[in-house]
């Protein structure tokens, strides 16, 4: 078929259902389950149960939950549902650093079946050989992506992952005597914050290096920091910027040199699939965020999985159990002389492993780098046409091509018309569009990344461009009409006054009746 | 393969040859190849990456994953008495529907504005959690319970400015090796005996080990081995009197019909909530909570997402956001209190449907179904010749503990044979515990039957 242009602005209303919290749809007598009942031979061999109990430990009262029926809790849920704008409805591709690709309802399907929902993790190994083969499988990809040694799928996310690089590195100098002495770990700021707060709940004190004006870390700034008080480095790249730092073999060497580790956060892995790998810039950690590079969803924020690589020297390090193979069947490993122990229960999230698994037998060697460069393609047709949108930039490396997204700045906008980048956020979701800044600091003034991954068609990137046009053009014309938005949402202005206030904020809905409606 | 027509696969729509070409020019360069300047020779990857054939076809795909899956048997076919940290409870299908609901699945990061409904449903799982547990605050889902009984801890480090925590011995040994790796080496840790014949806490010992380093203890109730701890109140007093956080892990289905322990002293309560509408998933089904008081000391040490409810410009619509966001790493990096990151969200989301579906009611019963179960089930089972059921003389909530040594037999043999009848037994206790050497952890819930009981009971009279 012919193809026409798709890409214009849509008359876009979210749902609004002026939804009630849950505990004012509370209606005495009113259930929402009821659950099996005991047999009667049970009763009468042990009588109510409860009487049993140690007296001082029987709750009286019951919890103040609210009683509601069963549709109507699903209907409020669904409402909810509604009020909330997900990667499958939105052209999502302005939460940059956060992959937000397709993930595939088949792996959902996969999921969901009861061979996986109805796995406890404690069964004898021979009952989930099929769980263990898609685990060993995807360590033996994921060698096979980064070039390093052995995964761990246990830490729970990118943050949790790095902690867990963190520790390691930390096991290993105190292996060698050495840990007291080595406590710095170097990062840079454009390195997601957690890449500084994780090592930094280890004990680390963190030396974070700032760019030069190609958006680098340099590597004289790596020297000055380097000491025998080094533990580590922990680094992205390319980094939050979409540059890609091509001096990084010097990095890890300068760290190596001194006796450091280095720690490859590869949360912006989607542009280089297949293309270069932590082997060949001599890393001796990394780690994939399976929730973002391999598809698995965000789930509103987790379960996650951050999956964990270290070269051959480090596998004694790492968190127990690993799955091995014998050449008959799989097992779990506790074995590991110098095992860190656990970081998350059990084995991790085996669905957000068993989705990566999916989606890398979907694509392929091939595919992956496939995806990997249509990342990078819609990326860089992206930073075209946004440097030729008024009053927005993109900083650092002028000139140069990115890989798989662009930290942009609003700086000009803002300067010109007083509309934050906070504003255009607030309008973009007028057409349907999410929009975010980006991590903090705010290096990059009035920042905003976009990554488009590799999912989006360019029909749907145009249409994503044109709503960033739409809001610019009206900051210029009419900038109370952005400073006011959003208009089209499910709420309007929010008063966000009451959340820093100790006296005022309220987390749970008994707070607030406490605090705001006289409530005891 | 290169003489096969190459198709575009489903998942990469730019991949069409001519919008490639389009946007290539737009760009203004060759070939794909050329946006790559940046990365050095050297650093290029030669080749083609190792993995097997791609399976591009939906079906092709399915059918390849579900055969290997094949080869697990799961707690739906057998009969299962596994529990430890991870539960089968019954997970009504309106969970399963909200949790699978797109809108949430494919969230992430959104504002209050086009992610409200993240915003509020997780405000609602944090205020009906509160009742649950009577306390005013509780965070946004962390990884699991080994996660927040870890932070929890390091909570209590910088509330009361010290180092040392003090550990009941009867802890899950996977959490207590999670723990271990999360303090060390900021927060030291020290174990707390239990009197041997109950379980509950040596309250002798634990005076003994408190002084003016002591940030607080951790013990939690009903203990990993089954038992309830009654001695809560007295474990709190001597904590407080000492200027240090009594912390708690609980078992939230359990607070229908057992105290929370924010009643006997508790500062700082944390758990799992995977028994709250979250499939087992080989153990992928955790989440964590930490729940404390509405005092700024302890609002401002807890490093997750709490949303909190406010209003907008419109009179009477709620509105939601962060409260003091500038205390989370997001904010401050190493200066903020731990890290955030992508955690358990959705997990929170789905105890929220539960918690509304369960009510008072539904949690109140639930906890009496369980309790009569598994009385039931030691009773049966402590019939048996050679078995003695419970080891601790205290009452159990869901799990209780199985001494085979008198039998004769191995909890290795024991479940082998079991395996073979359809029956899942329970956790071996002999690596995790020296002194329970052939005791295994039983769990029974609301989903097991007088029939499923009593068929375990009959197959270890076969085999005993």
């Amino acid at each position: 078929m012919k193809t026409i242009n798709k890409s214009k602005l849509r008359n876009f209303h979210q749902a609004k259902w002026d939804e009630p919290i849950i505990f004012e749809l509370s209606t005495e007598g009113e259930r929402g389950l009821l659950i099996s009942e005991v047999e009667k031979e049970i009763e009468e061999s042990v009588g109510d149960g409860i009487s049993k109990l140690p007296e001082n430990m029987i709750r009286k009262k019951p919890p103040a939950l609210p009683e509601v029926s069963q549709m109507r809790v699903l209907k409020h849920y669904l409402r909810l549902s509604q009020h909330c704008l997900g990667a499958d409805f939105n052209i999502d591709i302005g939460q940059g650093t956060c992959t937000m690709k397709y993930s595939p309802k088949i792996n959902e399907v996969l999921v969901r079946s009861p061979k996986v929902t109805e796995l406890h993790p404690f069964q004898d190994e021979s009952t989930v050989q099929g769980a263990l083969e898609v685990m060993y499988k995807l360590d033996i990809f994921l060698r096979e992506i980064s070039g390093l040694s052995k995964f761990s799928l246990q830490p729970g996310g990118g943050a949790s992952a790095i902690f867990t690089m963190a520790s390691i590195i930390h096991a290993y100098h105190e292996f060698r005597g050495e840990a007291e002495k080595r406590d710095e770990i170097i990062t840079t700021i454009f390195s997601h914050p957690s890449d500084a707060a994780a090592a930094a709940v280890k004990g680390y004190k963190i030396i974070t290096l700032y760019p030069n004006e190609d958006g680098l870390p340099e590597v004289g700034a790596l020297k000055k920091a380097v000491s025998d008080r080094t533990a580590g480095l922990l680094i992205t790249n390319p980094e939050d910027t979409g540059i890609f730092n091509p001096k990084i073999e010097e990095f890890t060497k300068i760290t190596h040199d001194v006796g450091g580790l280095c720690g490859y956060d590869q949360a912006n892995a989607n542009g280089i699939l297949g293309v270069t790998r932590a082997k060949e810039a001599n890393f001796d950690l990394c780690f994939f965020n399976l929730h973002k590079t391999f598809s698995s969803p965000h789930g509103c924020g987790g379960p996650a999985t951050g999956a964990l690589g270290v070269t051959e020297e480090l596998i004694n390090y790492l968190p127990v159990p690993v799955v091995e193979f014998d050449g008959d069947k799989y097992f779990l490993n506790d074995n590991l002389p110098n095992t860190i122990g656990k970081v998350r229960g059990f084995h991790g999230v085996f669905p957000a492993v068993l989705r990566a698994y999916a989606w890398v037998m979907s694509l392929g060697a091939e595919g992956l780098k496939e995806a990997a460069s249509v990342a990078v393609l819609n990326n860089n047709y992206i930073l075209e046409k946004i440097k030729k949108v008024n009053g927005a930039s993109a900083p650092f490396a002028r000139g140069r091509h990115r890989i798989e997204q662009v930290r942009y700045s609003w700086e000009q906008l803002t300067r010109e018309t007083g509309v934050t980048v906070e504003d255009v956020i607030c309008r973009m979701v007028d057409f349907g569009f999410h929009l975010w800044t980006s991590h903090h600091p705010f290096i990059v003034p009035e920042p905003f990344t976009i990554e488009p991954t590799e999912s989006y068609s360019k029909d749907e990137i145009d249409e994503y461009i044109a709503g960033l046009e739409k809001v610019v053009e009206e900051a210029y014309k009419e900038p109370d009409k952005v400073k006011n938005a959003p208009y089209n949402s499910v709420v309007h202005k929010i008063d966000n006054s009451t959340l820093d206030d100790p006296q005022k904020w309220a987390i749970t809905w008994r707070a607030y009746l406490k605090k705001h409606k006289g409530g005891s | 393969m290169s003489k096969k027509e190459k198709k575009v696969h489903p998942y990469i729509p730019n991949s069409v040859p001519e919008v490639k070409a389009k946007m290539l020019e737009e760009i203004g360069v060759k070939d794909i190849e050329e946006l790559y300047g940046d990365i050095p020779e050297g650093l290029r990857f030669k080749g083609e990456m190792d993995l097997p054939e791609a399976l591009p076809s939906e079906h092709d795909l399915k059918r390849h994953v579900e055969k290997i899956l094949s080869g697990n048997q799961t707690c739906q076919e057998n009969i299962s008495f596994l529990g430890g940290g991870c539960w089968k409870h019954y997970v009504p299908a309106v969970c399963d529907e909200i949790s699978q609901r797109s809108e949430f699945l494919t969230a992430y990061g959104g504002e209050p504005y086009e992610d409200h409904g993240r915003f509020h449903a997780l405000f609602e799982y944090e205020s009906l959690m509160a009742e649950l547990l009577d306390m005013d605050v509780v965070n946004v889902p962390t990884y699991d319970w080994c996660q927040a009984a870890g932070t929890s801890i390091r909570m209590a480090g910088r509330i009361t400015g010290r180092t040392e925590i003090l550990v009941s011995d009867t802890v899950s040994p996977e959490r207590l090796s999670a723990i271990n790796n999360y303090c060390r080496p900021v927060v030291t840790l020290k174990m707390v005996k239990h009197y041997p014949e109950t379980g509950v806490m040596d309250l002798e010992d634990l005076k003994s080990k408190m002084s003016s380093s002591t940030a607080g203890i951790y013990f939690e109730n009903p203990s990993y081995l089954g038992f309830i701890e009654h001695q809560g109140k007295a474990i709190s007093d001597i904590t407080h009197k000492n200027g240090a956080l009594s912390i708690v892990g609980v078992d939230p289905v359990s607070l229908g019909i057992i105290i929370p322990p924010s009643h006997y002293g508790a500062d700082i309560v944390c758990g799992d909530i995977q028994g709250l509408g979250m499939h087992m998933s080989y153990g992928g089904g955790l989440g964590g909570f930490i729940a404390t008081r509405d005092e700024e000391k302890f609002v401002m040490e807890f490093p997750s997402r709490l949303f909190g409810i406010t209003k907008t410009s419109v009179e009477g619509e709620y509105g939601f956001g962060d409260v003091a966001y500038d205390r989370t790493s997001f904010a401050e990096r190493e200066g903020g209190k731990e890290f955030v990151g992508t955690h358990a969200a959705l997990y929170g989301i789905t105890a929220a449907v539960y918690l509304s579906l369960m009510g008072p009611k539904g949690m109140q019963e639930m906890g009496k179904v369980i309790v009569q179960k598994s009385q039931y089930a030691m009773k049966k089972l402590s019939e048996i010749n050679g078995v003695k059921v419970p080891i601790f003389e205290l009452p159990h909530f869901k799990e209780f503990t199985v001494d085979f040594k008198a039998a004769g037999k191995t909890v290795e043999d024991i479940n082998k044979f079991l395996r073979k009848n359809g029956i899942f037994g329970g956790k071996d206790l002999s690596k995790e515990f020296p002194e329970l050497e052939n005791c295994a952890l039983y769990c029974v819930t609301e989903v097991h039957t007088k029939n499923d009981i009593d068929h375990l009971v009959q197959t270890l009279n076969d085999f005993l």
